[in-house]
This record gives structure tokens, sequence and C-alpha cells, in this order.
């Protein structure tokens, strides 16, 4: 197995390209385990977190710009990032223990391709954008159109994200993301929801995205339980038809995390939730961060 | 930390005993120093791994290790063919036993189960090895459960077991390798007595100890049939005797050095990979080292049992428990030997019942094979009876320690199994949850509150140590007895106390299997109690040397001459006393180096009983419980070093709120285990837990010099009866199932609103 840590996209390019066996990483979280566990070693494997684009964290005017490898301890110590995108930090925030969160990434939460993983479905509701690195330059897709199923992304052989754009929420918008574990940290979601809620002066419902992690081979988007708030105020009522069309959306597995009928019921109940904190970060009325 | 002094008037004050000094082996702990069992490199050492069967059950056809011997690095490969057939020399059955555990010979049992092990220049070549020993296997169908493996036409494990206990003799083989029996006074008129009669079944699930340090050992074997084993474990004496035995050598051919240990709780108390090293490095002429990973951690060393248990208790309206009948059945894995006998004595300790009938079945089945853990069976069996006595509680309106005080095992009460207890604190233990302030506090608003008590035997046992002065007057206690919960501490704690020096001026040590005597394994809570007392003999035996070489010097009768705070006085005052540097300045013109050593089989065992509380919170949405305060009671009879004791307690509650919520072995139809890793076998991280409120009692053992009993165990016992007893006041749901998973008690939960 050999190893390769270049600095520049154009280096990492070529080094992928030079062998069919390669594999690139970031925090190698995922890998490590992976390996040892028995999955077949790559030949090459290429490091990109010496490179300084794929680590970078920059807010630009209407967007932020944020390093595919760049730890997630560096967005959870973000105050302006977190303080935009409350739930998408707390997401970032979730995977592994405080030692794994200085070397874990949303570049490699995504490409692991794990339905379970915390901060897809917190990418997905904030629209992210994946710049993708080629050996032709650089072309870009939403961050749903990576994962295909458990393990597969869409990324072609030789390529790799380079970093993820996400544009800041217009006013009266929170989001927020909420996971349930058997532990407190230090686990895998055995069902996790992220959601996006924007409001109009009134309160009525004006935009919303809902996403489930864990319930399918990927992570989904509820677009009836966002349906089923446009135009309404946040209400018993209409949480509860959120409920209902998210578990209704799942498609899980029994596995030894949970079984199918307590995906979907919790499904439904975290469903509500989320959307419930996250609307309250959109009025300014949240109090705290969320049941368990 | 609250202490209740049963006797605050005539105890004796101590200034060592019961202070909180630094933890002797803390300073390299932290900084990394200390050598645990994968620490020690050797020149020209080997990396040595283990090939284990994929299947649960399977003959061996054939092994062929020809490719992993020609392999470059490769220095040796074993098989069953290297040890001695043990059943073909006509060894005793449990060493039959022990020995196919550590190889398979004809048949593999468990997924997990070593069919050979290679010893080569690296990890990485000792692991291509394995890959390439190729073994044919003919897979046979398997048991997993008591009631897979009880089944009428179950596939038998072993096909000559016939089941022991029962009388007269089965005439077929089974599954069961033993039955064991309590009884006393008339079951029918027990339960014609009650008011209330429930009956209730209970399962559990396999759970391990989850010691952070994997197994690990080095050996370094001569030619000459005798080798060095320096390995982690809480008995480097017993691991000698059980690793001598299965390589067919004599036990004084093995020097076995305690490394530190991370973690044991029991499981380290057995072999597995010892007697592969000696034998690896014994062919290969070179060390040989062997660690284990998680996967290997959990899938081929011992948990505890799964079980299956039914328990029928009656009681009448005001509140006496008139007759118990208990039936239980415990997974020992491939081998006979769960802690069903532990289990089935100590069901019903904590109670003075008139009439009970308690049957225990040891039943072999395609898992590894068990292993001690914490209090071994006696949480089992408590989280049934514990369960079912808060039922009959509320059955009549009773508070459920109430109940348990009306009922409670106290001095003079013959023991369900059996000898009459001598002075004993479980009532103390339920009246300081009755009188603390959790139990005062109102339950908070959507909580609910449990009750739970347990009680551990503790043990005693054979201890040796010596003690010797050293020429500057400071002292070494040497024993043999692996530290796994505090007992350099105490052990420097006694000494200090007896010679009346600070404890910065004593120095333990742990020595090896040809330096120090025979020391028992650290288990049954005995080492605080056994090897203290020998190390308390000791102390005492060179104070009264001291005070016969004062005399000498003094020229005086000595029993003018007492030991008074760290020197020997004069009772007239004429003389200037002598310190302990003093007299050790002088030994060698007073008889010699100052030192002794005491050996014995230490009896006197105090039993320990823990009664706790607990208040959780549960998200009915989810199932998800939040253990929102908790508060455990125990007797310490005394608390040697408090901070020890309090860690003990708090440890064994950690443990089974793990046991309630999460652990378990997950298997596949197949056999094969499911999550052999920390990811998805889930023992609580510290945000999991509250802070754990500990009342230490103290109720003096009367079989120890300083009243000690054992503190190591009992803890593990009540949690997971006082999680469910929780659960059902808060919700009205009862689970009668280990774990108390978020999915089964949302699944609970979903049926009461149906229902």
């Amino acid at each position: 197995m050999d190893y390769l840590a270049p600095i520049t996209i154009e280096e990492a390019v070529g080094a992928l390209a030079s062998t069919s066996d390669s594999r690139v990483f970031a925090g190698a979280t995922d890998l490590i385990p992976q390996i040892r566990s028995g999955r077949p070693e790559p030949g090459l494997l290429v490091d990109l977190k010496r490179i300084d684009r794929l680590t970078a964290v920059t807010e630009g005017d209407t967007s932020w710009t944020i390093g595919a490898a760049a730890p997630t301890s560096g967005l959870t110590e973000n105050i302006a990032f977190s303080r935009q995108f409350p739930g998408l930090s707390e997401a970032a925030g979730l995977i592994g223990s405080d030692q794994i969160q200085n070397r874990s990434s949303l570049g490699g939460n995504l490409c692991n391709a794990s339905p379970a993983a915390d901060s897809v479905p917190a990418m997905i509701v904030n629209g992210a954008r994946a710049i993708i690195a080629t050996p032709d330059g650089t072309r870009t897709i939403t961050v749903d159109q990576v994962a295909t199923a458990p393990g597969h992304t869409s990324l072609e052989p030789g390529e790799f994200i380079v970093e993820f754009e996400v544009d800041k929420p217009p006013a009266r918008t929170g989001d927020a993301y909420l996971r349930m574990t058997p532990r407190t940290e230090m686990d895998i979601a055995v069902v996790g929801a992220g959601a996006r809620i924007t409001l109009d002066a009134d309160g009525n419902c004006t935009e919303a995205r809902i996403a489930l992690g864990a319930v399918a081979p990927t992570v989904r988007r509820v677009t009836d339980a966002e349906a089923a708030l446009i135009g309404h105020p946040i209400t018993d009522d209409t949480l509860s038809a959120v409920a209902a069309a998210a578990s209704a959306a799942c498609d899980p597995i029994d596995d030894k995390r949970g079984t199918i009928a307590y995906r979907k019921q919790v499904a439904g109940v975290l469903a509500k939730r989320v959307v419930k904190l996250a609307a309250e970060r959109a009025a300014g009325t949240a109090t705290e961060n969320g049941a368990h | 930390m609250t202490m209740i002094d049963e006797n605050p008037t005539g105890a004796p004050s101590y200034k060592w005993v019961g202070s909180r000094s630094i933890r002797p082996d803390g300073l390299d702990k932290v900084t990394g120093k200390a050598r645990f069992g994968a620490d020690l490199t050797l020149p020209g050492m080997l990396e040595g791994a283990v090939a284990r069967s994929p299947h649960a059950h399977a003959r061996i056809v054939s092994i062929d290790t020809s490719a992993a011997e020609a392999m470059p690095g490769v220095h040796a490969v074993i098989t069953a063919a290297d040890l001695p057939d043990l059943a073909e020399a006509g060894a005793k059955t449990d060493d039959v036993f022990m020995s196919e555990k550590i190889l398979a010979r004809g048949k593999v049992l468990w997924e997990g189960h070593p069919v050979a092990a290679v010893a080569a220049t690296s990890r990485e070549i000792a692991r291509a090895a394995v890959a390439a020993i190729e073994v044919v296997y003919e897979p046979l169908p398997h048991v997993l459960t008591v009631d897979e493996a009880l089944a009428d036409g179950a596939p038998l494990l072993h096909a000559e077991m016939i089941t022991r206990g029962v009388d007269p003799a089965p005439k077929t083989p089974s599954n069961a390798a033993s039955r064991v029996v309590h009884e006393r006074g008339d079951l029918d008129q027990g339960f014609a007595d009650a008011d209330v009669v429930l009956e209730r079944e209970y399962t559990t699930k396999p759970v391990h100890q989850g010691y952070i340090e994997p197994h690990a050992c080095v050996a370094d074997a001569g030619q000459d049939s005798r080798a060095n084993l320096f390995v982690s474990s809480q008995g480097h004496f017993s691991l000698r005797a059980m690793t001598a035995t299965t390589l067919g050598w004599p036990p004084s051919a093995l020097t076995v050095t305690a490394a530190e240990i991370g973690g044991g709780f029991g499981g380290k108390t057995t072999i597995y990979l010892e007697p592969l090293a000696v034998r690896l490095s014994s062919k290969a002429g070179r060390p040989v080292r062997l660690v284990m990973g998680r996967d290997e951690v959990f899938k081929a060393t011992g948990p505890t049992s799964g079980s299956r248990m039914k328990i029928k208790m009656g009681v009448t309206n005001d509140g006496k428990m008139t007759a118990a009948q208990v039936w239980m059945a415990f997974e020992a894995g491939a081998f006979p030997g769960s802690p069903v006998g532990a289990a089935s004595m100590t069901a019903i300790a904590c109670y003075d019942i008139p009439n009970f009938l308690v049957e225990g079945f040891d039943v072999v089945c395609n898992k590894p094979k068990v292993a001690a853990y914490r209090a071994p069976g006696a949480p089992i069996i408590a989280y049934g009876v514990e369960s079912i006595v808060d039922e009959l509680a509320r059955s009549i309106n009773m508070d459920p320690i109430d109940l348990r005080l009306a009922n409670a095992a106290v001095e003079g009460t013959q023991s369900s199994y059996g000898p009459v207890f001598p002075r004993i604190g479980f009532v103390e233990t339920l009246e300081a949850i009755r009188d603390s302030d959790h139990y005062r506090s109102p339950v908070p608003e959507g909580m609910g509150r449990g009750v739970a008590s347990g009680f551990w035997f503790n043990i005693g046992g054979n201890s040796t140590a010596t003690v010797h002065v050293n020429e500057d007057g400071n002292v070494n206690v040497i024993e043999g007895s692996p530290d796994i919960g505090g007992s350099r501490a105490s052990m420097a704690l006694f000494a200090a106390e007896e010679f009346g020096i600070s404890v910065d001026r004593i120095s333990v040590k742990i020595a090896d299997t040809q330096t120090i005597g025979f020391n028992d394994v650290t288990g049954g809570s005995r080492v605080t109690l056994a090897t203290g007392k020998v190390v308390i003999d000791c102390c005492r035996a060179i104070k009264e040397d001291l005070c016969r070489r004062a005399a000498k010097t003094w020229d005086c009768e000595i029993g003018d001459v007492e030991w008074v705070e760290g020197q020997a006085q004069h009772a007239s005052g004429t003389e200037t006393p002598l310190s302990l540097a003093e007299l050790a300045e002088t030994a060698p013109r007073t008889g010699g180096p100052i030192s002794v050593t005491k050996s014995d089989n230490v009896r006197g065992a105090g039993a320990a009983f823990t009664t706790q509380l607990v208040d959780l919170e549960v998200d009915e949405e989810t199932g998800v419980c939040r253990v929102a305060r908790y508060t455990t009671a125990q007797d310490a009879g005394k608390a040697i070093h408090p901070s020890y004791v309090e860690g003990q307690m708090q440890g064994g509650v950690a443990q089974g709120i793990g046991w309630a919520f999460n652990e378990e072995y997950i298997h596949n139809a197949d056999g094969t285990l499911d999550n052999a890793s920390f990811l998805d076998y889930r023992i609580p991280v510290a945000s999991d837990l509250p802070m754990i409120e500990t009342i230490v009692v103290e109720v003096p053992n009367p079989g120890h010099p300083y009243g000690v009993r054992g503190v190591g165990e009992a803890g593990i016992v009540p949690p997971m009866a006082a999680i469910g007893n929780a659960i059902e006041h808060g919700t009205g749901v009862r689970l009668n199932d280990l774990p108390m998973s978020p999915v089964r008690l949302l699944d609970a939960i979903n049926q009461r609103n149906d229902g």
C-alpha cells in the first residue's frame, strides 16, 4: 500500500490517474477502520489534507465555501458559520468523538456513502453543492446527487470533491438536525432528520426542506412533508402531517441497529421535532437544541 | 459521597486506613510508563496471529498448514496436534474442555474457535499466514440459545455429555451439562399461605465485560521446556496452572509475570492466548507476542451467560414473602461452566423466605465459552427476582423498600444457600437508601423511580505476602495478587496504619510466580480481605520483631516495649524511642534483615449487600431512556481507600446501566456474531451516565482485622432490575427481557397505547 500527500489538486488528480487501484481520503476515520476490519487494501492512498483549498472554510458575500477535507471541528467552532447554519454545524459535530472531529470532514462523511451519515441530510436541506475535481477540470452537482447506494457514489474513478458551496439562508430561515442513537454520542444514527424552514412575517411556512437519514439506501427528501407545510403555520396538525409523510417515505431495513417498524415510527417523530426546531429558529424563538 | 458509620462511638479511628491516598500506580499509568500485556518487546521477538473458525459448529475434515509454513518470515505454525491430547491422556473432563477451548480438536464449536496459530516476523506476515492455512470444514447444525439447545432432537455439542446433578442420571446425552438445586420448606404450603402469587418469565442475552485492554501476552520459551510468560491477567498463578495443564508441563516450569491490567471484571481469570504463545515460542525458538483485536475479544473470549428464567413468588397482604420458585437455564457457551451455580445461590439470598425451590441448568451452545463477569450469575437472576419483588410490592400497595426490610436477611438468618449469616449489612443499605436525599425527594415530573437490591458472597482464599523493612526504614510490601481495583493502594494503607508511618514510605510490588508464594486469582472481591490479611499478619509479626530488637538494644524485657506511631517505646519512658529507620539501620546487629513472609488460606469473608435507586426519563415517542439520578448504597464493611470503594460501586452501576439498555451479543441466523465491535456492542459513554451518587455503608465484617468486606462485585447486581422497575413506574410498561433497548421499549409503549 503506497501513500501520497499531494499539495495541489492537479497533483492529486494525476496521482489518482496513475493507477486504477487508488483511493482518496480526508480524515481516514472511516477508511482505517474499514481496512482494519478486513476490507481490501487499496494499492495507492492519496491524502487530500495537504491541499490548502480542501481544508479552507471561507465566508463569501452570499455563500460559504467549505473544503471537502476541512475538519468538522473547524465548522462547529466557527461561530459565524454555526450561527447561520446551526443545524449543519450540529450535524457535523455529531460525527464521532472530539478526537475524530479533528480529522473527520464533510467530504469524507458524504463520500463514504453511508445512509446514516449525519452531515448529509443537513447539507441537503441547505441546498449544498459539491465542486468535483476531474481530470478535465471541475464540475458541480448538488449534494443529493453524490451518494447513489450504500458505499457507492456518482463520482467517476479519479474524481474527488474539492469543496462545498452553500448559500447563506434567506431571512426568517432556520435549519436543524436531530438523530436517534441508543447512546448519547459515539454512535451511528438509527434515524436522522434534517430540516430547513423559512417563514413569512405571519409565521406561515414559505419554504421547507426535509431530509431523512438511515431509513433508505440514500438520504431521502420528504417532499410530501414539505408540501404539507407550505402556506401553513407550524401547528400540531401540520406537524402530524409531516410525521405521517416522513414515516411513509421511509424504506428502511431490519438490522442490528433497529427494525423497520421502529425506524418508520421514529422517522416521523424526528421529522416533526426537527421541523418544529427549525421553525423556532426561523422565528427566532428557539430556546434549546431539541431533544435527543 | 456519604459515609454511614454503623458504630460511630465504638469504631476504632485510623490515620491511614480510610484515607484517600494518591494511588501508587497512578503516575505510571497517566504518563504511559505502565507496561500492559502488549507492551513488552524482546530481542528477536515474533508476532503471532490465530486462525479461527468461521462456523458456529463444524467438523474439521483437514487442516493444511504447508502454504503458511512456506511463507517467508513464518517461523512456527501450530495446531491441536502440537498440544497434548488430554482426552487421550485421561485428564479430567474440565481440563480436556479447557484444552479444546485453546485449540479445536476434531470439531469447532463456535465462530471464533481457534484452529491454528502462527508466529512470524511481523503481524502482517502472521495474518497473511493465517489466511493461507487451509481448513476444510463440514458444517454441522448449531444451537445458540438455551431454548434451542434443550429442544428435543437438538444437535449435540458434546456427544457423550450426561447431565450431572439429576437422579437418576439420564440415559441419553444432551446439551444440559448439569443441574443445581436449593430447596427448603413446603413450597405448596408457602404459595397457599400467600395472598398474592405472581409468575413471570425473563430472558437475558450474553454481555461482555468490555475491558479496554484486549488480551495480550509475550512468551519466551527455552529449549529446556521452561518458559517465561508476561501477561495481563487477574491471576498469574492460576494462569500458570491452566497454561501448564494445556501444555502438559508442570506449573513450576513457567515463570509468569503480571503485566498491568487494563480491565478484567472477571474476564481475565482464564486462558486464551497463553499456551499458544508458549508453544509457538518453543517451536520457533524465539519470543512470541500475541495480541487480540477487539473483534477477537468479542468473538473468542467469554462474555457472561444469556439466560431464560421462570420465577414464581408469593407474598401476604401485610408483606411477608411466603414462597419462591425459581427456575433458570444459563448458556455456558461451547463448554460447561456457566455461573448458574452462583446464580442459584444468590437468587433469593437477600431474603428470609421459609419455602423455596431454586433450580438451575448449565447448558452448552455454539457461542464462546462464558467467563466470569463481576458477581458472576448474580445480576442475571437478580434482574428477574428484583423485578418480581417490585411487582409484588406494587400489588400489595407496599413501599418496595419496606417490603424488602420486612423480609431482609439479617445476622442469624440461614441463607438460602445454606450457611447462617454472621453480621451483615443488608438492612443498613435499605435504610441508607430510604433515608437518602434522593429517596426523600419527590419523583421529578415525567420520571419513573426504581429500587433494587443485590447480594454477593465475597471470598477469602490463598494469599502470600512478604514485608521487608529496607535499611532506610522504608517498607516494601511484596504480594502476588494482580491489582485490578486498587489493591496496591489498600495494601500500602494497611502497612502504613500498622507501622504508624506515612503511606509514602510504603512501596507495593506484585511479584512473579517464582518470587512470591502462591496466590489465588484476583476474583470474588477477595484481595483486600485475604491478601490484606496476610499483609497485616506480616506487619504485626515485624512489629513484634522490632519490639524484640528494641528490647535487645535497651536490654529490657520485650513486655516493656510497645510499638506506638512508628517507633518502639519503652513503657517507663526512660529510653529514647527508636524509630523504624533507626531500628532498620541497626538491624545487622539485632538479628539481621527485617523481613517476614506470611501465607494463609484466609477465611472470614463477609458478604456484601447493596441497594440502589434510580430516577429516569423515558422519551415515549422514541423509547430512549435517560438516567437522571442514581444512588447506590453498599456495605463495604470498612472502606480502606474510600475513593476506590466509590469507584467500584460506580463502576458496577455503569456496567449495569449498559447491560440494562443496550449491551447484547447479536447473532446472525448462521451462528456468526453480528456486532463484534464497540460501535454496535454499546457500552455506555460518559454522557450516558449521571454522576452516580454513593453511600458507603460500613458494617464491619467480624472476620477481618479492619472489618473489610469485598466491594468489587455487588454493585453490578441490582441496576438492570432497578431500571426495569423505574421504567414501569414511569410508563406502566414492564419489560422482562434484556436489554431494555429503545426498540423493545417503544414496541411495549405502542402496545400499551393500543391496548
